[in-house]
């Protein structure tokens, strides 16, 4: 079936007021010979068939709520959404409207943009933030264009922290290959559980921007101050990529005086949804807005004297400025910051806490019970969140297998990004993980580690 | 000189407004574990975020919603954008449990429903278009646009062909081609449009030497026009060395009509927020998937969903996720923006090709229909047969009324004004697209609207310089808006 209103009877009227005698003639600048293929596609389904369809691919899938405990996270987080936040994303007024380029009629995505920027400000300590980016890597990658366009590209060095998400880093080196720059840092893949202050020593007077995650790849939480204020001392920039969960109770990356705050605030109300649509936030110093991309939200007043919210310094804009724009980014994720704002204003100053003290409180009994288990340790002793590595005793796919038989998803191979971290395994658990799954989980292990 | 400081009337307060302390809208369980210590050099002072309770913020909100203008609520005719309307059903399938609650990084053979559905949806695409391969990761058009130009350079530096460093672009193209070219440090050249409407061939030709990457082609370009030397642009370009990119923002008009591959496109992207129905979101999340021809498939970025090991007639095939061997990388984490792919694959599973070329059929019947009934009030440039769009101007003779006048009064009328000031190459101009998911009744009622507005602007000039009257906000000011840069309601020095 299709969404077409016209009836044969309306399409003749129309034919006959444009002066065609059918739809055809319409199409007469297609060369004949490439029009009308024959389309090998399978016969149009009603609804009621096409809802049968998707119910058997998605019934394929084996899911973290219904079939699987998961302890899978690495950048992708199994968190409680609140009824209400979907019940406003249904909201047809919200997700069939387009861009807000006509203020007078949409102030309602303009208002919830202004205020998605301000709790991501809030959250990060800092003090713009844009409508959002595609995800958390791209994000980092639009920082880099950020640095690069401040220095205006006479700087060209990049030093990024091998602990910085892994596909971050790799999207980063795909976005810079035409623009002529150094990424440097991340290439010692042998010592992955190096400190991030290791990279210290290469941020040098040509360096425009240093990337480090907080916490980083592995779980771990730094305060990266000394980190900025040295590389404040070489007059470079620092991004600082963040959990914004864990924003909830540790000190924010404005307050170590990070220049960029960026990351991937799927956390924040968005399903997993295998792998997106996410949500990038970008957020800098206002020093910093006009070098930034993307779009923003600013306040101001109608001629009614009303107060009223708009898109402004549009010029940095791909519409506007063309080649000479800060980026190509035009459509973002709208939709998903109206998720997080709404997922933030529902648990506010308490509810946003309580989730980090659940996450931070069952991931360290769940340390605490893994590394009790003969044979198994955990990878580092700096403070973590809600997410920390284990040195497995036996080759990680064994261990899967093994767990896997047992329904439970234990967690991402750092074997795969880092060979030094072979048999290592990445375990983020969240306030969805009761502690009987949590002993659930150890009891498997520990058939793992006698044989 | 004192100045009386009105403050301005407040439509609905923030959030930050509404909080209370102490209030809050969910509550969760205490931990069923011992607490730990939390690392006290390490905490935060204050969490400064809103206090509301369930309702506050559900009544919020939804007043907010109020303010919007919608596809759900009325006519979006806005040029290039292709509002068509958005099926409920696809909303329902997106948030299946088995969609909704899979994680990107699971082992593949706990996911082959959402794998299947990638790779069929690639190959619908590649079927579709015409191109030999498809990658879904790219998030919007522009990411697609970035993902397209990368791979052209990729591809002339893997031949040893170092010199090529320009792109063409047409003066009509999208902002987003020049910008993509920009961030890939290409050298942008813009090629001017003929009389018709067309690319300017002899303008073309000159450009066309060994320093060339290739062509950002909008076909149908943004006048809404079919390039009548379609064949010949493209020849051109490829007998010079270049490639050929297709942006496919414009694809509505050719769905199940013309595959871009067989013409001789090398690349093209997929805008599956405009072509495929999925919801615009209030500015995304879209999806921009790339399709390319077969000397380029290599370079697609990593990874695209393939099959891992054949099936039988009793065993389904192993999907899993594969590496193109020249691949430019990987453009965004994980794979794309599966919850947008659930409702793409959806939309066209309820078409099939007879559907989809029913699609470009009634769209570009509906864009005449309006051309036809607007031609004799409003002067349109390139006046001939148009595909799913055209651009009138928005001026009268000896009237001072202009574009943004008549955009903004027909905001009086309950329409979306159309897209107004692009393309560049029309003075004041009005860029109508109406989509095939609108009735004669709403194009009629439109047009209608449009040829009152045209009298009016002879009439009570007055009425459009001062529109819209009977939105929620009258015209903002944007300068203030730019001037005091006010860009968020919490900041840190009120710590």
């Amino acid at each position: 079936m299709t969404y077409i209103p016209n009836t044969p009877r309306e399409q003749a009227e129309m034919l006959a007021t444009i002066g065609v005698s059918s739809i055809e003639e319409l199409f007469q600048d297609i060369p004949p010979r490439y029009r009308y293929p024959k389309l090998n596609l399978p016969p149009a389904l009603s609804e009621m068939e096409a809802a049968a369809e998707l119910k058997e691919l998605a019934e394929n899938n084996e899911n973290v709520r219904d079939h699987l405990i998961s302890f899978l996270g690495a950048g992708a987080y199994f968190h409680y959404i609140p009824a209400a936040v979907d019940h406003i994303l249904r909201r047809g007024e919200f997700y069939t409207a387009y861009t807000p380029y006509q203020p007078e009629i949409s102030q309602g995505t303009l208002q919830a943009i202004f205020e998605y920027q301000s709790l991501m400000c809030a959250l990060t300590g800092m003090e713009v933030s844009n409508a959002s980016h595609y995800d958390g890597a791209t994000a980092v990658a639009e920082a880099v264009n950020m640095a690069y366009a401040v220095f205006r590209g006479k700087r060209t060095r990049i030093v990024i922290s091998p602990s910085v998400h892994p596909q971050y880093r790799a999207v980063v080196r795909t976005y810079v290959q035409g623009m002529g720059l150094e990424l440097v840092g991340d290439e010692s893949e042998a010592n992955a559980l190096q400190s991030p202050f290791e990279i210290e020593s290469l941020i040098d007077p040509n360096t425009a921007l240093v990337i480090v995650q907080y916490p980083d790849f592995l779980g771990r939480l730094y305060d990266y101050t000394s980190l900025v204020q040295i590389a404040h001392a070489q007059g470079a920039l620092v991004c600082i990529a963040a959990n914004p969960t864990a924003l909830a109770l540790f000190k924010t990356p404005g307050e170590m005086g990070a220049d960029i705050v960026v990351g991937e605030a799927q956390p924040l109300g968005i399903p997993l949804s295998f792998g997106g649509p996410y949500l990038g936030y970008f957020t800098t110093r206002k020093q910093y807005v006009h070098k930034m991309a993307g779009r923003l939200v600013g306040e101001t007043v109608d001629q009614r004297g009303q107060r009223a919210y708009v898109l402004t310094l549009t010029a940095r804009e791909q519409h506007i400025k063309r080649e000479r724009a800060t980026s190509n980014i035009c459509t973002n994720q709208g939709l998903m910051a109206l998720a997080a704002a709404v997922y933030l204003s529902l648990l506010g100053k308490q509810g946003l806490r309580q989730v980090a003290e659940l996450c931070y409180h069952k991931a360290h009994y769940a340390a605490q019970r893994l590394s009790q288990i003969p044979g198994f340790s955990l990878a580092y002793r700096e403070p973590f969140f809600h997410e920390f590595a284990i040195r497995l005793p036996r080759p990680f796919e064994e261990v899967q297998h093994h767990l896997l038989e047992h329904d439970i998803l234990g967690g991402y191979h750092l074997g795969a990004d880092y060979p030094s971290l072979k048999d290592h395994l990445l375990i983020a658990v969240t306030e969805m993980n009761t502690r009987e799954e949590i002993d659930y989980f150890c009891e498997v292990l520990q058939e793992v580690s006698h044989d | 000189m004192t100045e009386t400081l009105t403050l301005p009337q407040v439509i609905e307060p923030t959030i930050f407004e509404l909080s209370s302390p102490g209030r809050t809208g969910v509550t969760f369980p205490e931990p069923d574990v011992p607490r730990s210590d939390l690392p006290a050099e390490l905490l935060r002072a204050d969490l400064p975020l809103p206090e509301l309770a369930e309702v506050d913020v559900i009544r919020h909100f939804m007043h907010l919603s109020h303010l919007n203008y919608s596809v759900d609520g009325g006519f979006y005719p806005l040029g290039s954008c292709t509002m068509k309307y958005n099926p409920k059903i696809n909303e329902d399938m997106a948030r299946l449990p088995g969609f909704l609650f899979t994680h990107p990084l699971q082992p593949i053979e706990t996911v082959q429903g959402s794998l299947a559905l990638m790779y069929t949806l690639q190959e619908w695409l590649k079927e579709i278009s015409g191109m030999a391969a498809v990658s879904l990761q790219p998030a919007a058009g522009a990411h697609g646009e970035l993902t397209g130009v990368l791979i052209m350079r990729a591809y002339h530096r893997d031949r040893g062909d170092h010199r090529r460093t320009k792109m063409l672009i047409p003066d009509s193209a999208h902002g987003t081609n020049p910008a993509s070219s920009g961030m890939v440090g290409l050298q942008v050249v813009q090629i001017p449009s003929d009389s018709r409407g067309n690319v300017d061939l002899n303008a073309l030709k000159a450009q066309c030497d060994e320093t060339v990457v290739g062509l950002m082609l909008t076909n149908p370009n943004t006048l809404g026009l079919f390039d009548e030397h379609l064949e010949e642009v493209i020849r051109t370009v490829h007998e010079c060395g270049g490639l050929v990119y297709g942006d496919g923002a414009n694809l509505n008009a050719l769905v199940g009509v013309m595959r871009p591959g067989d013409i001789g496109f090398d690349i093209l992207h997929f805008n599956l927020h405009k072509t495929f129905s999925t919801p615009h979101g209030g500015g995304g999340p879209g999806s921009g998937p790339v399709g390319v021809a077969a000397h380029l498939a290599d370079y697609l970025p990593s990874p695209i969903v393939g099959i891992i090991e054949e099936g039988t007639d009793d065993l389904a095939p192993l999907f899993g996720f594969i590496h193109p061997p020249r691949s430019i990388g990987r453009v965004k984490a994980f794979h794309g923006h599966f919850g947008v792919l659930v409702r793409a694959y959806t939309y066209i599973a309820m078409h099939g090709a007879e559907g989809l070329r029913a699609v470009a059929e009634n769209a570009v019947l509906n864009a005449n229909y309006l051309r036809a009934r607007l031609q004799d009030t409003y002067y349109i440039p390139y006046n001939r047969v148009c595909m799913h769009e055209f651009v009138a101007e928005g001026r009268f003779p000896g009237s001072d009324v202009r574009a943004l006048d008549i955009s903004k009064r027909l905001m009086d009328y309950d329409f979306h004004p159309p897209t107004n000031y692009f393309p560049l190459i029309v003075h004041e101009a009005l860029m109508i697209e109406p989509t095939e998911t609108e009735s004669k009744r709403t194009l009629d009622a439109f047009a209608d609207a449009m040829l009152r507005i045209a009298e009016e602007a002879r009439t009570q000039p007055e009425l459009l310089h001062e529109a819209p009257h009977r939105t929620p906000v009258g015209r903002v000011d944007e300068v203030k808006a730019a001037r005091d840069l006010v860009l968020c309601c919490w900041f840190p020095e009120n710590q």
